[in-house]
């Protein structure tokens, strides 16, 4: 049987625009049918903005990759149309085990607080989520959306203008021009987008190897994060081992800097290095072997006029705490809203620069939890490994040194501080809802906050009075009335409220907070909804 | 500033001295370094104080 990952998904087939005597110019065009370019696509097509999507390849991603996905972006994915697939194949986990050399020093739980629809984490391989959202633009096409992906659609070159780009793209059948209003390079880390317009990719190279191995066994071992420092299978460096559904399981090995990459990735090297950590009797079949060096860096702004990055094509970071897919979406989450605003002449193109803005600071927030992390399993100088091994060996018996264990800080939505869109904060509730927060989740009867909140400008008020409509200069508001009084799990008055009996939320489309204050007032809410959509 | 504390606190300043030599009677020069290093942790914890420990810090570099 081929995998998944090895039969086309979107083969190339002819498009009229190849045909057209002059350059067809579309809406938006994506570039990268990886994670990051689908989602941005769904989101626009579910909008009604018209999108095409080009890839050189025509097959989902090969090998597991990304593989440990976050509460919040299953949360945008459940906006998107894909979340349930996702839960559903995907490997539920919360437990961690860190591990010094031969010994366990201790378990961690991620165990969300309650009143969550999605869970902490579930592992998934890129590919079956890859397959999900080619699904998904199936599904919207069949109900008259207008977004297609172009496999073995090659962009060879690109001319960046005022108002518009234009592509050249080579196919099977030769090459075609098309033009785009606006362009969306989701075309991975190496981005050909960002390098044939010539833009900086500024940051940190790390000087270490890691062999990513899958391997598909039937194993007792739990469904857990086991990650080791100094592990005796080996010795100096780094090991992580998490499950994946189908019986495949992620083994990651640090292999240091001096190696021979590809002498490395044989069968016959790997093999007695899995048998090392597995035990000899453990019978595996490798499904994928691939060797990676990381890099922590960032382009300086994600928007170039009419071409906006987003995904690993505007920031890198290392693959410790699950911070790339999971802030690629969010980039995507934060993007398409306001994309569709501008194009449908509701804001004005300068909100396009508040995606950068805010996507730069979540960036920066990632690259600095990711480099943290590389310090400390690979220690630069040999005082960070005499510390580092301090606090290894004191977390075995003391508390207060484990949450100086840095295995990987996993990844969690960013907090928009000190956005151009946010009102200043105007009510004295809870941290966690101040303006920039992402909204989190709340259970409500049989039903969840975030899925009421949709993908629309909402206002919630929590015991407090406002129209159920507002309408500001083209932006429709509407309202979603809740009372503390009626839930019994107090988390509404806990996640909103705090000590005050009363609050009214603006909620941007991405369900971050724009604005909050305890009671309704129509001049401060229309100035915030002008702020939130760059009118002010 | 901070209030970390620059003025003699220590009651039994040479006893304690000789405890802390003490401890490294007889230790590898790398055991010796893994001692400090887990002492240094074990008493900034202790103290928990982020400004004081930044000031601390800064107050170490600045005496070599």
């Amino acid at each position: 049987m081929n995998k998944i990952f090895e039969v086309p998904m979107y083969a190339y087939s002819r498009s009229p625009d190849q045909d057209s005597e002059t350059p067809i110019r579309r809406p938006v065009v994506v570039i990268g049918a990886g994670p990051i370019g689908l989602g941005a696509a769904i989101d626009l097509a579910q909008q009604d903005v018209p999108v095409v999507v080009l890839d050189d390849n025509d097959k989902v991603s090969f090998g597991s990759r990304a593989v440990c996905y976050a509460k919040r972006p299953l949360e945008i994915l459940d906006r998107l149309g894909c979340g349930q697939p996702m839960v559903d194949k995907g490997v539920e986990w919360s437990i961690g085990k860190v591990f010094f050399d031969e010994r366990k020093i201790f378990e961690f739980d991620l165990l969300p607080e309650d009143g969550h629809e999605r869970p902490a984490f579930i592992n998934l391989q890129q590919y079956y989520f890859e397959e999900y959202l080619v699904n998904r633009v199936t599904e919207l096409q069949a109900e008259g959306k207008q977004i297609e992906i172009r496999g073995k659609n090659k962009v060879s070159a690109i001319g960046a203008h005022d108002n518009h780009a234009t592509l050249e793209i080579d196919t099977p059948e030769g090459p075609y021009n098309l033009e785009a209003e606006w362009l969306i390079a989701c075309d991975g880390a190496r981005s050909p987008t960002r390098q044939m317009m010539g833009l900086d990719f500024v940051g940190r190279v790390f000087e270490d190897n890691f062999l990513i191995a899958d391997v598909i066994m039937e194993a007792d071992f739990p469904t857990e994060r086991w990650f080791w420092f100094d592990p005796p299978f080996n010795k100096g460096q780094s090991a992580l081992l998490h499950k994946q559904p189908d019986n495949v399981w992620r083994i990651d090995l640090q292999l240091g800097w001096d190696i021979d990459k590809e002498e490395e990735k044989k069968p016959e090297n790997v093999i007695p290095r899995l048998k090392a950590m597995l035990g000899e009797d453990v019978e595996f079949e490798l499904e994928w072997v691939s060797i990676y060096t990381f890099q922590c860096r960032r382009m300086e702004k994600f928007r170039h006029g009419r071409v906006l990055f987003a995904g690993d094509s505007a920031h890198q970071v290392s693959p410790f705490g699950a911070r790339g897919a999971n802030s690629g979406l969010q980039d995507t989450d934060n993007l398409a809203w306001k994309l569709k605003l501008v194009i449908d002449g509701k804001a004005p193109e300068a909100l396009l620069d508040s995606y950068s803005q805010e996507r730069v600071h979540g960036a920066e927030e990632n690259i600095l939890n990711s480099s943290r992390s590389t310090d400390f399993i690979t220690p630069k100088s040999d005082m960070s490994r005499i510390l580092r091994d301090a606090v290894l060996d004191l977390a075995e018996t003391h508390d207060f040194a484990r949450p100086l264990v840095n295995a990987g800080r996993l990844s969690v939505p960013c907090t928009y501080d000190g956005s151009a869109l946010n009102m200043a904060d105007a009510l004295d509730g809870p941290e966690c809802t101040r303006p920039g927060s992402p909204c989190p989740d709340v259970k409500l009867g049989d039903d969840f906050l975030l899925r009421q909140l949709g993908g629309e400008f909402t206002l919630l008020t929590i015991d407090a009075d406002a129209p159920d409509l507002i309408e500001e200069d083209g932006i429709e508001v509407t309202r979603l009335a809740l009372s503390a009084k009626e839930d019994t799990t107090g988390a509404l008055k806990a996640r909103y409220l705090g000590d005050e009996p009363s609050a009214v939320y603006l909620i941007r489309p991405d369900q971050h907070v724009a604005a909050r204050r305890p009671s309704f007032d129509e001049n401060l809410f229309r100035a915030a909804i002008r702020r939130a959509t760059g009118k002010e | 500033m901070s209030d970390l504390n620059l003025q003699p606190n220590i009651p039994g300043a040479d006893d304690f001295y000789a405890g802390l030599l003490a401890a490294h009677d007889g230790l590898s020069k790398e055991d010796s370094d893994a001692l400090n290093a887990r002492l240094l942790l074990v008493l900034a914890n202790h103290i928990g104080d982020r400004a004081v420990l930044d000031n601390a810090i800064a107050v170490a570099k600045a005496s070599a």
